[in-house]
């Protein structure tokens, strides 16, 4: 595992998401109200490009005539065949021990301690002031 | 210190598929009706601005049922100006036909079929448009891809006169219609149409959907999309029953017939039960002169997508080798929200022939082009 810089933090607003390519792996980076998550941009059914797929909340249902509508915006919606998966794990809503996506921890750290190293260097210039969304592959 | 952010890419197509395909389910619309205006009358023109197209489906905007996806798209397919998903062929060749290795599109625009228009000039005109469109805004800019001959099939003479339109012209590869007919399509009233595609040596492909004016199960109007998407099943076999039974086969021993996006795992079963029955009631039908399964497993071809799914790979193999490992086209359903990615829909188990003969001889044999 190496820690990959992969955006400023206000290059990421909560509410928007970007992909990037790690290594030759193409990763998604989401920030949800706060909250960063990384996955493989690969659906695990037929892949389909998670990138483009709407995050959506967790619908359940008790008994027939009756639905609960929980974790809004932690769901992902496969753009093509609508397959869920859980931003927080990557598993599947309809099999979760068997179907998942890859997920990936990330961190926000300030450019003084990514200067420092050991991180991955890629493109653009880190300067030590501001802060930055790393994700660990 | 030089630390990087790591780079954005562009969203990257699917892994490019290792055998060439051939698509026998893909969608070009129009983005919007009035792309067609160059290829119908002015009169049509202020008739659909004035009346609009009325359907064989009550007072009612749009699909019956609300659909999986947006439209019925996959959400990557809309182009980047923002017209309709298979509106553009350059963006459905970035996106499909190159990275897929289509190497034939046929296609099957559905979006709208003017063949189910109850206005029958309408439908008559809006087909022939439809067709015209096809030919100048897709298959004279691809090589790659057939048209296909939209009918107003509810009208056996105006589908007639369409068909004959169309035989001399290569590009132009079956005779196309909507599942969802008035009547059940071995009835009289069709055989002008099917007599019309053997003289042209076209065959007919059925793709599921449409609007019959009839509930869109055998038993009513159901609750869910999901029931529309798994009726289809049940229509198609309506269909099959009908084309043999009616003597549609004996009438025309020549004729093919394609099931587009109706599944077919149903097909062996439903061809043991005709069997069963018409073992004791031939009277009611003298015109047969075979066995119901016999005439399914000579004039019937069906598409993959979608393929039913058992849990053990080895169920679906026995349905194809029933049906025939001939018998059985590629599809993909592009733009569509339930598309088939061919690098990864088939089953693993099966062998490089069988492979190799769905991905694309079969297509190839099966409209002329070996």
């Amino acid at each position: 595992m190496a820690k990959h810089v992969v955006a400023a933090v206000e290059a990421l607003p909560p509410g928007s998401r970007k992909l990037v390519d790690v290594d030759g792996r193409p990763i998604v980076i989401f920030n949800v109200k706060g909250e960063y998550f990384a996955l493989r941009n690969r659906c695990p059914h037929q892949g389909g490009n998670l990138y483009e797929g709407k995050l959506t909340g967790l619908i359940t249902s008790p008994e027939p005539g009756r639905y609960e509508y929980s974790r809004q915006g932690e769901i992902l919606r496969c753009p093509w065949h609508g397959w869920e998966f859980d931003i927080r794990t990557g598993k599947s809503c309809i099999d979760p021990t068997r179907i998942r996506v890859k997920s990936y921890p990330v961190d926000v750290e300030c450019g003084r301690h990514l200067v420092e190293g050991p991180y991955v260097a890629e493109t653009v210039p880190v300067t030590v002031e501001a802060e930055y969304v790393v994700v660990d592959v | 210190m030089n630390i990087n952010v790591a780079s954005s890419t562009r969203v990257k197509s699917a892994a490019r598929a290792k055998l060439a395909i051939a698509d026998c389910d893909l969608h070009p619309a129009p983005n919007g009706l009035k792309e067609l205006h160059p290829y119908l009358d002015e009169r049509w023109h202020r008739h659909l601005e004035m009346f609009g197209t009325l359907r064989r489906h009550g007072y009612q905007q749009g699909p019956a049922y609300p659909k999986g996806q947006p439209e019925a798209m996959r959400r990557d397919s809309w182009p980047p100006d923002g017209s309709r998903p298979g509106s553009r062929l350059g963006f459905m060749q970035w996106q499909h036909l190159d990275p897929n290795n289509v190497e034939l599109g046929v296609l099957t625009p559905i979006s709208p079929h003017p063949g189910g228009f109850q206005n029958a000039e309408m439908s008559a005109a809006f087909c022939r448009a439809v067709n015209d469109w096809q030919k100048a805004e897709w298959t004279q800019k691809d090589s790659r891809l057939r048209a296909s001959i939209t009918v107003p099939y509810e009208h056996g003479e105006l589908a007639v006169g369409e068909i004959e339109r169309r035989a001399d012209d290569p590009e132009f590869v079956q005779v196309f219609l909507l599942s969802r007919t008035a009547a059940p399509i071995g009835q009289r009233r069709y055989w002008p149409m099917f007599e019309a595609a053997v003289r042209a040596n076209r065959p007919v492909a059925i793709h599921a959907f449409g609007f019959g004016g009839f509930p869109i199960t055998g038993g009513g109007w159901p609750s869910f999309y999901l029931e529309e998407m798994t009726g289809h099943a049940q229509c198609c076999q309506s269909q099959v029953t009908s084309l043999v039974l009616e003597g549609v086969f004996e009438r025309f021993p020549t004729l093919r017939v394609v099931f587009i996006e109706g599944g077919f795992a149903w097909l062996p079963s439903l061809a043991w039960r005709l069997d069963r029955h018409w073992k004791k009631l031939k009277s009611e039908t003298p015109h047969l002169e075979r066995l119901p399964s016999e005439y399914i497993r000579d004039h019937i071809w069906v598409t993959t997508q979608p393929m039913e799914e058992p849990r053990s790979a080895g169920h679906l193999i026995d349905v194809c080798e029933w049906i025939g490992w001939d018998k059985i086209l590629f599809a993909t359903d592009y733009p569509h929200w339930d598309f088939d990615n061919p690098a990864q829909c088939l089953p693993p188990a099966l062998t490089e022939e069988q492979r190799g003969r769905i991905f694309l001889e079969n297509a190839r044999s099966f409209y002329g082009m070996n």
